[in-house]
């Protein structure tokens, strides 16, 4: 996911630099050589963060880390530039997946194998469908943090009940709703396609409820002619044939999902449905009015098609999100690291902020303290979905290295522009299988 | 518009003060700028083109491949889409700025009080950042909640962004409203160096304002025209801010010129070989149009001044 964790709306349009953050001590943690910590701004998620590491700065006098913080898209070349100079921070915040592997096989972060086999109750207490993207290789790079986040299709009950109409139960109900909805001058599908992550979630669903989860599986080991398995033309056909019948908001193409205004469009009753990350309940919630507190957005998982031989409870997103430690920092500044990620990550405190926030905490046994909630229904959802999952594979810009995932971006973005047919699609991607 | 290029104007070195004594001691006036174009310009200029006959993802180790990325970024069937986009919005732009600015200036020349103050107004757009020029016409153009949606006026209710022809149409359109201040500001000054006696002359002669302005005005402007369609054309090679934030290069790569494709290869695909060659390209493209628009205005040996 390109913006995974959109706060507020105008987060993603500031160029706001990086802030110091968290920090204790003042000038003394760095003096004495205190770990570093960057991750990303943009409320709420921002402030969750800065809290459990002042709380762990605050409990460790002795063990100081210092945060920095930066807005998302900046973050991600920003990080990159500074782990390829040998700059990069103590605890690198990231989304696992193929960048992780880049910085595996350019040896600039930590296994943590080993250490996770000494705190065997630190792994434990977490999802276990979390740590897939954080290895590499059999081993374990990155520790799972934060929130887990499925897409969910997320529909408008308001415009439904004006339309008279019911949520889609398999895909021919998806296709037959859509001239319904265009008939009563409603979009049906909300879509922020210039961001091109979210037509991919289209693609993820389609695939994996055609022809299960092996088909992605297959691109991501790196099997040759991959993409043009029979199940990945038919669900690419389909991704097509929903355009074709103006499935999608007019002028999708040029929306962009950092905007939220793909979220606006469905809270304002101009489209009927949206298919988008659990990330996006809490920005609707608070920019979309009684929108959410009046009970008006329903969510259900990605309905199954017909004769598809994938799993309905099989879901994708991501399974969480991931801290790293460099392989250029001190000995003692890992140390620190670990303490960290042992009793600072997740810690209780923070569970509960995360909660707060309307997200679902990668912890086994969270749903007990979701029940106080105010959005108990949807958290209990979210973890229902995401506890119950056959499969979580991540998302597939993350899952793929940077240039096959770049590449992957353009081909969907032509694909849902009409302007390469699903064979075209299937060529052009088989070409960097592998890369 | 950042100018890569000297313009074409005609430099009259005056060749009777090549004294070597004198010379000598103005010569060190120009070191500060050498140093810096060579530590800003010529080195990293190299490091791009050795960077380009490489390998590397940006964190990696860096490994020599030969002609490896060269060949990847001429046989990619985006490249020539993207050369043409490019070429396509650099005459676009340069077919809707010139005319314009070049009339804006001729009538901003006048001393009149109001014209003054419209040639305050003029130059707002100039004041904004690209980045900022971008967001506010993209919200505007939001086929949902634009301004065609908020006066629910149907001719601006089109997909401006979303369908590639209008697309380049807007970026063209946006470019234009952001410069053309720039370029009118440059007329307004060639046109008020133009000696009065001239047009006087004229006046006495008997000839009209159209007249005046294609026999005088224009003729006397050729070199500002050159200077200026020098900027356009060299300057609209680096557009990047303003369509990177405007359509990211989309819809799909209908707005996708060659810097854009360089930032796309470089930093999102971490493919830094194929972008810097790209950039090498970049660099070749924008100093022949420089040397072509150097050509184009002559060896400044005429007098701009003939019969003055």
């Amino acid at each position: 996911m390109a913006v995974p964790l959109a706060g507020s709306a105008l987060a993603a349009c500031g160029t706001s630099g990086p802030s110091q953050a968290g920090a204790g001590g003042g000038g003394g943690a760095a003096a004495t050589g205190g770990a570093t910590y960057w991750y990303l701004s943009g409320q709420p998620s921002e402030g969750v963060r800065t809290n459990a590491l002042k709380r762990f700065n605050d409990a460790n006098p002795n063990d100081q880390i210092q945060g920095t913080t930066f807005q998302n898209d900046a973050y991600k070349t920003r990080i990159r530039t500074a782990v390829g100079a040998n700059q990069a921070p103590t605890i690198i915040w990231g989304w696992g997946g193929g960048t992780l592997r880049s910085y595996v096989q350019a040896g600039q972060v930590e296994d943590l194998s080993g250490w996770f086999d000494q705190n065997a109750a630190v792994k434990s207490r977490l999802f276990s469908s979390a740590f897939a993207p954080a290895t590499v290789n059999g081993k374990i790079y990155a520790m799972p943090a934060e929130t887990v986040q499925p897409i969910i299709l997320y529909w408008n009950k308001r415009v439904f009940e004006k339309v008279g109409a019911q949520p889609p139960q398999s895909w021919g109900d998806v296709m037959n709703l859509v001239p319904k909805f265009n008939a009563a001058g409603v979009a049906p599908f909300s879509l922020g396609g210039q961001s091109r992550w979210t037509n991919m979630m289209w693609l993820e669903f389609l695939f994996d409820r055609i022809g299960g989860s092996d088909v992605f599986q297959a691109v991501a080991d790196g099997q040759q002619g991959a993409w043009s398995n029979p199940s990945a033309i038919d669900a690419l056909t389909k991704v097509q044939d929903l355009v074709k019948a103006d499935g999608f908001i007019k002028g999708f193409s040029s929306i962009t999902a950092d905007s939220n205004a793909d979220l606006a469009l469905l809270y304002t009753d101009k489209a009927a449905m949206m298919l988008h990350g659990s990330w996006t309940y809490g920005t609707m919630s608070s920019d979309g009015g009684d929108f959410v507190s009046g009970g008006n957005l329903g969510y259900m998982n990605f309905p199954p098609v017909e004769g598809g031989k994938g799993e309905p409870t099989a879901t994708t997103g991501n399974p969480a999100q991931y801290l790293s430690i460099s392989s250029k920092a001190t000995d003692a500044q890992k140390e620190t690291a670990k303490k960290f990620f042992a009793t600072g990550v997740l810690a209780d405190a923070e569970i509960q902020d995360w909660i707060g926030t309307g997200g679902v905490p990668i912890v086994n046994g969270a749903d007990a303290k979701l029940t106080g909630s105010k959005d108990a229904d949807f958290l209990n959802f979210v973890y229902g979905v995401a506890s119950k999952a056959k499969s979580f594979p991540q998302s597939w810009d993350q899952a793929l290295s940077p240039t096959a995932a770049e590449k992957l971006l353009d081909n969907i973005s032509q694909l849902f522009q009409l302007s390469i047919s699903p064979q075209q699609f299937a060529d052009s991607m088989n070409g960097v299988i592998g890369q | 518009v950042t100018a890569l290029a000297p313009p074409g104007a005609r430099t009259t070195v005056p060749s009777a003060v090549s004294g070597a004594g004198r010379s000598s001691s103005v010569a060190w006036m120009v070191l500060p700028a050498l140093i810096v174009f060579i530590a800003f310009g010529v080195v990293p200029l190299l490091g791009v083109v050795g960077l380009s006959f490489t390998t590397w993802d940006g964190i990696g180790a860096i490994t020599p491949s030969g002609l490896t990325s060269w060949t990847y970024v001429l046989t990619d069937p985006g490249l020539p889409h993207a050369v043409w986009v490019t070429f396509l919005i650099m005459v676009l732009s340069w077919l809707v700025q010139t005319p314009v600015s070049l009339l804006l200036g001729v009538f901003l020349a006048g001393r009149q009080r109001y014209r003054g103050f419209l040639a305050v107004l003029y130059f707002i757009p100039l004041l904004l950042s690209s980045a900022a020029i971008a967001i506010t016409y993209k919200a505007l153009l939001d086929p949902n909640f634009g301004l065609g949606a908020g006066l629910g006026f149907p001719l601006l209710q089109q997909d401006w962004l979303g369908q590639g022809s209008l697309a380049v149409g807007v970026v063209v359109f946006v470019v234009s409203w952001q410069f053309i201040p720039f370029h009118t500001l440059i007329y307004q000054g060639g046109v008020r160096q133009i000696p009065r006696s001239m047009f006087e002359a004229a006046e006495l002669d008997g000839a009209g304002r159209l007249r005046q302005f294609f026999s005088i005005t224009l003729p006397q402007l050729k070199y500002t025209i050159i200077a200026s369609s020098t900027l356009i054309l060299v300057g609209s090679l680096t557009y990047f801010d303003l369509i990177f934030v405007l359509t990211g290069g989309g819809p799909a790569d209908a707005t996708r010129t060659l810097a854009l494709a360089m930032y796309k290869l470089g930093f999102q695909a971490n493919l830094m070989g194929p972008a810097s060659a790209i950039a090498v390209i970049l660099v070749l493209v924008g100093l022949a149009l420089a040397l072509l628009m150097r050509r184009l205005g002559g060896d400044g040996a005429d007098s701009q001044l003939e019969g003055a």
